[in-house]
């Protein structure tokens, strides 16, 4: 991993959002910080516009996401946060007519670049969805499902995999007596959990979440938030939700999108305590949205 | 009164109503259908008693009561009930040349229930009503009278049971054998001879240790042959002689006697007892006197056996053609197209699809396959003829639209997120078919696969044109190499019975043969889809959705 310079400060603005000033050395989350690594970008995305058909959806997004941290996407329904996400692993592409301008760059490296391969660069940018969706078969099968596909047959190494995937999911616990019975059989907010060991059985830099808690109920969310705060120890998490109270909760970035558009971009604290924009501040006060 | 009928049509009940008495009569017919199928057909294996009648002309009438009925136009103002006539199987179709005869009531003087009468089911002319007179063995007496010769009867049944199995055997499986061997060799010597114009001499030492092999067989063919002439002297040694109601004697050798009974003196539970084995011969023989009588096993066998080869081909085709149509080609205008002209290939006639399977898989195909690797046997085609094969694939053709169909529907029912869910993990598109969308998608593709038998199983039309016959001397499996013979013709119960109810020389007798034939192969279809639902539920439960 090539090293990334600490962030330059104007990387951060985005739509004229200078004076959003932020100053990562006084930032509270650095006592957070568990390495070295903290601070370093690992994904920047400079003026991303992007097409469904001829309607744009994603106007000219400039964005920073730094390593080991968590990012939220917030905003209300439409404004392009899902997209914007589904960019970051190229899912769009499963969609005919849709088009990308601009960069996005994964350690430096062009995610839409003629030679990247696709299937790679899914490995390192798993991904959660927000309905729980585990395949129909048995909850070992589930999360050996992408080792295996990427050439793991050793039943050993695979057993150790699936282990080491639950533990991190915080399901291991729950489901070690039970590793041969359907996914199906386990509760939802157990489901979206096995969603999360299956990606990190991959081992990926990134892990994406679409709005991973908007069909659970408040135990299952709270469980899922807990397991944020462990698995940005290993890797970078961008979140998408609906829900502000948890991007407050969990995030160390929050990006407020509207029609599209970043409208603001900065420390979570400092967003939800002293927005630079009205627009941030009627959404978050709840005035509109 | 126009607002309450008003009322009444806004209520909606009327059409609850239509829709319920459509329902009845659909369900009305179906089991109808059912019942009068099988209380025709399970009726045939029930021995009744023998009646005898004698008439005002002291003409006595021997046999099993078949029915009664009105006498048309018998019926006048003065006697509305009509007159009233009886139908007698009498049998004895050597002496009679008839198996039925009417019997007007008014002619009955007298009807009685003797104990002492015997049926004989024989191996040809069908049914006998007699009694016993005497039992011969040669010219020599061996027993006389009726209820000594029921005595000595028995025993010599058995024996001559026994060596007609023998016999079969012999001449089935060793002879058949010889003869294959010998026209092996005969093959091989005229492939050889064909090849090489002018043969050299190893190819002339390769024809003369096959001609020495053919000389081998022959010789012991002719053993064999030998050894066949003592067992069918043994065969006909004994005789009965049988004498009918009105006195008539027929004297029949015992080798031609089946089965003997006297089902006047059975109690229920001997009846009972025959009617299972009634019913398993009639499942695992052969037939007998143009199909009239005698099983219909090569029947089932032939139909289970085309229905498993048209499964195998035509799921493989039907969902390869269905993902490409759904996963793969671009949606537009053509996969319109080719979706429409599938959809109404499943409404060709099906004798359309058997012209076609005659015109390419028999004589194209087929008889290019016999130019290419059978040339020695021209001019008699191999696969140039009708086969179970071609049959087979006709079918397929047949019944391919269903199977894309329901594919394609399951195909449509699998929901994104498992693609997404797939594909987010970095499988590449074939990886995710394979692993996530074929398997959710299986349940559909049996429902396919579960029409297409049921209509396969069913077809006949196409058949006559691309294999089957009313009588196959062989199964396409048997113990001679290459064991499978797809090139060989077949029996089918659709074609069946067709042939026994409408081509048959006797059409009266084998009336419940028909009405069994039938009910086997609803059977058999049932059978055959029940199968593949318990696989499908299985399925079904494993891939059920997710709980949320």
């Amino acid at each position: 991993m090539p090293p990334t310079p600490v962030l330059p400060q104007q990387s951060f603005h985005s739509h004229g959002l200078d004076s959003q000033r932020l100053n990562v050395q006084n930032s509270p989350h650095q006592s957070s910080d568990h390495n070295s690594k903290a601070h370093a970008v690992k994904l920047t995305l400079n003026q991303v516009n992007f097409f469904y058909g001829s309607r744009q959806s994603l106007f000219n997004i400039d964005m920073n996401i730094v390593q080991n941290q968590v990012t939220s996407f917030i905003g209300p329904s439409g404004c392009g946060k899902s997209t914007l996400l589904r960019c970051l692993n190229r899912l769009n592409d499963l969609i005919e007519g849709t088009r990308l301008e601009g960069t996005m760059l994964l350690d430096g490296m062009n995610i839409y670049g003629p030679d990247v391969d696709i299937t790679d660069l899914r490995k390192r940018v798993g991904m959660v969805f927000q309905k729980s969706n585990p395949f129909p078969k048995s909850i070992y099968e589930n999360v050996a499902y992408g080792p295996r596909l990427h050439g793991i047959k050793n039943r050993g190494q695979l057993d150790q995999i699936v282990e080491e995937g639950l533990k991190g999911a915080g399901l291991w616990d729950e489901v070690k007596d039970r590793l041969h019975v359907s996914a199906f059989g386990l509760s939802g907010g157990q489901q979206q959990r096995l969603c999360i060991a299956r990606a990190l059985a991959v081992k990926p830099d990134v892990l994406l979440m679409d709005e991973p808690c908007s069909a659970l109920d408040p135990v299952a969310t709270a469980k899922i938030e807990e397991l944020l705060f462990s698995l940005k120890q290993d890797l970078t998490v961008v979140i998408v939700t609906h829900n502000m109270q948890q991007a407050a909760r969990v995030s160390d970035w929050t990006t407020f999108m509207y029609l599209g558009e970043v409208v603001e971009f900065g420390l979570t604290k400092q967003l939800f305590t002293t927005p630079s924009k009205k627009q941030t501040e009627d959404y978050i006060t709840g005035r509109f949205g | 009164m126009r607002t309450s009928f008003n009322n009444i049509l806004a209520s909606g009940n009327i059409f609850i109503w239509g829709c319920a008495a459509g329902v009845s009569v659909s369900l009305l017919m179906v089991f109808g259908l059912l019942l009068l199928i099988a209380i025709n057909g399970l009726g045939y294996f029930w021995t009744s008693d023998i009646v005898e009648l004698t008439l005002k002309d002291q003409q006595r009438v021997m046999g099993q009561l078949a029915g009664r009925e009105v006498i048309p136009r018998s019926v006048t103002s003065d006697r509305p009930e009509g007159k009233s006539r009886l139908r007698v199987k009498i049998g004895n179709r050597d002496i009679y040349g008839l198996d039925f005869k009417w019997v007007n009531d008014d002619q009955v003087v007298s009807q009685a229930y003797p104990t002492d009468v015997v049926l004989l089911e024989r191996r040809e002319w069908g049914n006998m009503y007699a009694r016993i007179k005497a039992i011969y063995k040669g010219e020599t007496l061996q027993a006389e009278g009726n209820d000594s010769g029921w005595i000595a009867l028995a025993p010599l049944i058995d024996s001559t049971n026994a060596l007609h199995q023998r016999i079969t055997r012999i001449e089935r499986v060793e002879i058949g054998a010889m003869n294959a061997d010998i026209e092996q060799a005969r093959l091989k010597i005229r492939a050889l001879e064909m090849n090489a114009s002018t043969p050299d001499t190893r190819d002339r030492g390769k024809i003369e240790s096959l001609k020495a092999q053919v000389a081998d067989a022959e010789s012991r063919y002719q053993e064999k042959t030998l050894e066949l002439d003592t067992l069918r002297t043994q065969f006909n040694e004994y005789s009965a002689l049988m004498v009918d109601a009105n006195g008539r004697e027929k004297q029949i050798p015992i080798g031609q006697i089946i089965r003997a009974l006297r089902p006047n003196e059975m109690g229920l539970m001997h009846k009972s007892w025959i009617y299972l084995t009634n019913v398993w011969d009639v499942l695992s023989t052969e037939p007998r006197e143009a199909n009239t009588e005698g099983g219909i096993f090569p029947a089932i066998f032939g139909t289970v056996m085309m229905v498993i080869i048209m499964s195998l081909v035509v799921v493989p085709f039907g969902v390869l053609a269905a993902l490409y149509l759904r996963e793969y080609a671009r949606q537009g205008v053509m996969v319109r197209l080719v979706r429409i002209a599938v959809n109404n290939l499943a409404g060709v006639p099906s004798i359309v699809f058997g012209v076609f399977g005659l015109g390419f898989f028999v004589y194209a195909v087929g008889g290019t396959l016999d130019q290419l690797f059978f040339p020695e046997r021209l001019p008699t085609p191999t696969f140039g003829t009708g086969g179970i094969l071609w049959a087979s694939l006709t079918l397929a053709l047949l019944t391919v639209p269903v199977v894309i169909v329901s594919t394609e529907e399951g195909l449509a029912a699998v929901p994104r997120e498992f693609r997404e869910g797939s594909l987010a993990l970095g499988a590449t598109k074939l990886e995710t078919m394979l692993k996530v969308v074929i398997p959710s998608a299986l349940p559909g593709i049996l429902t396919g696969l579960i029409l297409a038998m049921a209509r396969a199983a069913g077809e006949v039309a196409p058949l006559m044109l691309t294999g089957v016959v009313k009588l196959a001397p062989s199964l396409p499996i048997d113990g001679s190499w290459p064991f499978l013979h797809f090139d060989r013709k077949f029996m089918h119960l659709g074609f069946h019975i067709y042939d026994v109810g409408f081509q048959s020389p006797n059409v009266e007798a084998a009336k419940p043969m028909v009405y069994i034939t039938t009910l086997v192969l609803i059977t058999v279809v049932v059978l055959l889809n029940l199968t593949a639902i318990v696989l499908r539920n299985h399925l079904r439960k494993k891939y059920a959705g997710s709980v949320l």
